[in-house]
């Protein structure tokens, strides 16, 4: 087909990557009519006749979405059965989250590595006490109370901040020469990969406690929690071990040759190139285990999704399953996305020089 | 296939003060492939030595197992006095004092040249950092490329890679340098700079081990040219001697084949 018109601008655009050939035109018409047939009716159904403002399930009158449901349920789906006057515990754990994450995005900042520190371990101990409270004079929130996006937040961060190092340690376990820690590491990731996710819940749920003696309990929370970190570093230490078979022995002999102990080689030399090659397995491993952590609701915990469960039941507010799976849905997705986007950002970032 | 290295015997420890290396009997097996036979050799301080040889000689093993990048399973390997096994402390405590530079330059990708150079004397000799960077210059300096300090390996040539990988091994202070074929993988006209990088060093008096395809600088440097051929030694001379007047047949066949353009 002929080219014809102007050299530039959309009208050539358009010629060029849509119309080129018989076959891309033909294509071209067939993706307009799927866009014209699903995109119209689902903006519709979402934005134009949509309900946004109201108290009551009387509010929602048109025959689109009914936002005012998730609107009326906010606060037990960001944060589950937790007391609403003590909201602003976890509030504060945010924030401070947030704004020790900003300095960490500047380029210059020259103090990273002390808000790093104060992330790894300062951080946690600081939110823990802050949720669970019965300390500083704070009202005791017990765990089963927890739910919402608040807890999907906290089981997620604890097992993809745990999951890193410990699947480091486990990779470079695999790969010593040291033949009981090669066993026991390479004992430890097949186990945990061998099983489902939701099986290493049920045990850690139902088993474990069987096995531990009379009247020692450990919160439901944390069990699940440590199956979840264990699983994901099973995933992680093979993601990381790719990594580390992609650097040519050179390095490695380079290394010893000037006289640099084993730590020092994989921690300054080794590691540093095979964590930036695998930053797509390891950003997708978060992604993964991010979205894995709506399996507690077979264990009895109420993360995101298992919060819309148990509203769509209320006997008030029957019937709008359908707005709820799409704002969990655009919750899962924004985070993801933002992950997924954070790794493009890095990855740019990191190929500075070669 | 042995296994252990001998229990070492005191009476076959190097006698001088001046002798930096020392092999005695030393074998390797690859499996089952016997690429070091009965390898006997003397190193002295200040001494350059040219090895060379068809390839699968076992030339770079040799070296190799001077710092114990390869192990050796018969015979004893003495590094300034201090012998060669299995344990790790000997080991890093040899290689502190025996500079490496490789075939394939093996500079850290993900740092500066400076970088590269002050790693080692930072992290293993426990220098603070003003020191090392001090000192990395000088070497940079030395090999006519301090303007590249903060560029990274990927932006170099070849030849000014292997300069870089020369001042990276002499900012850890060697007493010995060891060449694995540092011209090998370099275009012609890189090869010069390279080889007056390390001639310079040797009129320093640098002990220097150098596997090579190069004769020229054999002849204009080494005190000594061994010629290796299936993991042996089989001839060892001064360059004059060795170039004009080869006495073994198979060193004559070498010979005639590298010097034929």
């Amino acid at each position: 087909m002929e080219l014809v018109g102007r050299t530039t601008g959309c009208f050539r655009w358009m010629q060029t990557n849509l119309f080129s050939t018989p076959l891309n035109t033909m294509l071209t018409l067939i993706s307009i009519w799927i866009i014209y047939i699903s995109v119209p009716p689902v903006f519709q159904w979402a934005f134009l006749n949509a309900d946004w403002v109201g108290n009551s399930r009387e509010d929602c009158t048109k025959e689109g979405a009914c936002w005012v449901y998730i609107g009326f349920w906010f606060k037990q789906i960001m944060y589950g059965r937790y007391p609403e006057t003590e909201v602003w515990r976890i509030n504060i754990s945010y924030l401070l989250l947030v704004g020790s994450l900003v300095p960490l995005l500047i380029p210059r900042f020259k103090y990273k590595g002390f808000v790093t520190i104060f992330l790894l371990f300062v951080y946690p101990v600081i939110s823990y006490f802050l949720f669970i409270g019965d300390s500083f004079g704070l009202l005791l929130v017990e765990t089963p109370l927890w739910g919402g996006l608040f807890l999907t937040l906290v089981i997620s961060l604890v097992g993809i901040v745990a999951s890193l190092p410990i699947g480091i340690l486990l990779a470079l376990g695999r790969r010593s020469k040291m033949p009981i820690v090669r066993a026991l590491s390479i004992g430890f990731i097949e186990i945990w990969r061998g099983v489902p996710l939701i099986t290493v819940l049920f045990m850690s749920s139902v088993m474990f406690p069987l096995f531990l003696p009379e009247g020692m309990n450990f919160d439901k929370l944390i069990r699940a929690l440590v199956g979840v970190m264990f699983f994901s570093s099973a995933y992680m230490a093979e993601v990381v071990r790719g990594g580390l078979q992609a650097i040519p022995k050179g390095q490695i002999e380079a290394a010893e040759a000037l006289g640099m102990n084993y730590w020092n080689t994989m921690f300054l030399i080794v590691m540093p190139q095979a964590l930036k090659m695998v930053i797509p397995g390891i950003v997708n491993s978060f992604i993964a285990l991010f979205k894995d952590t709506t399996l507690v609701l077979t264990i009895g915990l109420f993360d995101l999704l298992g919060t819309i469960q148990i509203i769509g039941t209320n006997a008030e507010w029957l019937g709008f399953h359908i707005e709820g799976y799409v704002f969990t849905a655009f919750i899962f997705w924004i985070f993801c996305f933002g992950m997924s986007r954070y790794s493009m950002h890095l990855e740019k970032k990191l190929h500075t020089g070669h | 296939m042995p296994k252990q290295t001998e229990v070492q015997k005191p009476n076959q420890m190097p006698t001088t003060d001046d002798c930096m290396i020392q092999l005695n009997g030393v074998h390797k097996w690859f499996d089952d492939f016997h690429v070091l036979k009965d390898i006997n050799l003397t190193v002295n301080r200040g001494e350059r030595i040219v090895i060379c040889g068809p390839s699968g000689s076992g030339k770079s093993t040799l070296i190799r197992c001077i710092n114990h990048l390869e192990e050796h399973q018969k015979g004893q390997i003495f590094v300034e006095g201090t012998e060669l096994t299995g344990d790790l402390k000997h080991v890093e405590q040899i290689r502190r004092e025996v500079g490496m530079v490789f075939q394939q330059f093996n500079l850290f990708p993900h740092l500066t040249i400076l970088d590269n150079l002050t790693l080692a004397p930072i992290w293993v000799r426990k220098m603070p950092k003003k020191e090392a960077e001090d000192l990395a210059m000088k070497y940079l300096e030395r090999v006519k490329i301090p303007e590249q300090a903060k560029k990274y390996p990927g932006q170099l040539s070849g030849g000014q890679q292997q300069r870089v990988a020369i001042a990276r091994s002499l900012c850890m202070n060697p007493k010995i340098m060891l060449f694995d074929e540092p011209t090998s993988a370099l275009d012609p006209e890189m090869i010069k700079e390279v080889l007056d990088a390390m001639i310079e060093l040797a009129h320093e008096g640098m002990t220097m081990l150098c596997v090579t395809h190069e004769m020229g600088f054999a002849k204009t440097v080494a005190n000594r040219v061994i010629f290796m051929d299936e993991g042996q030694i089989i001839e060892e001379k001064e360059p004059i001697e060795f170039f004009n007047n080869p006495q073994n047949d198979r060193t004559k066949l070498f010979l005639s084949q590298i010097l034929a353009h």
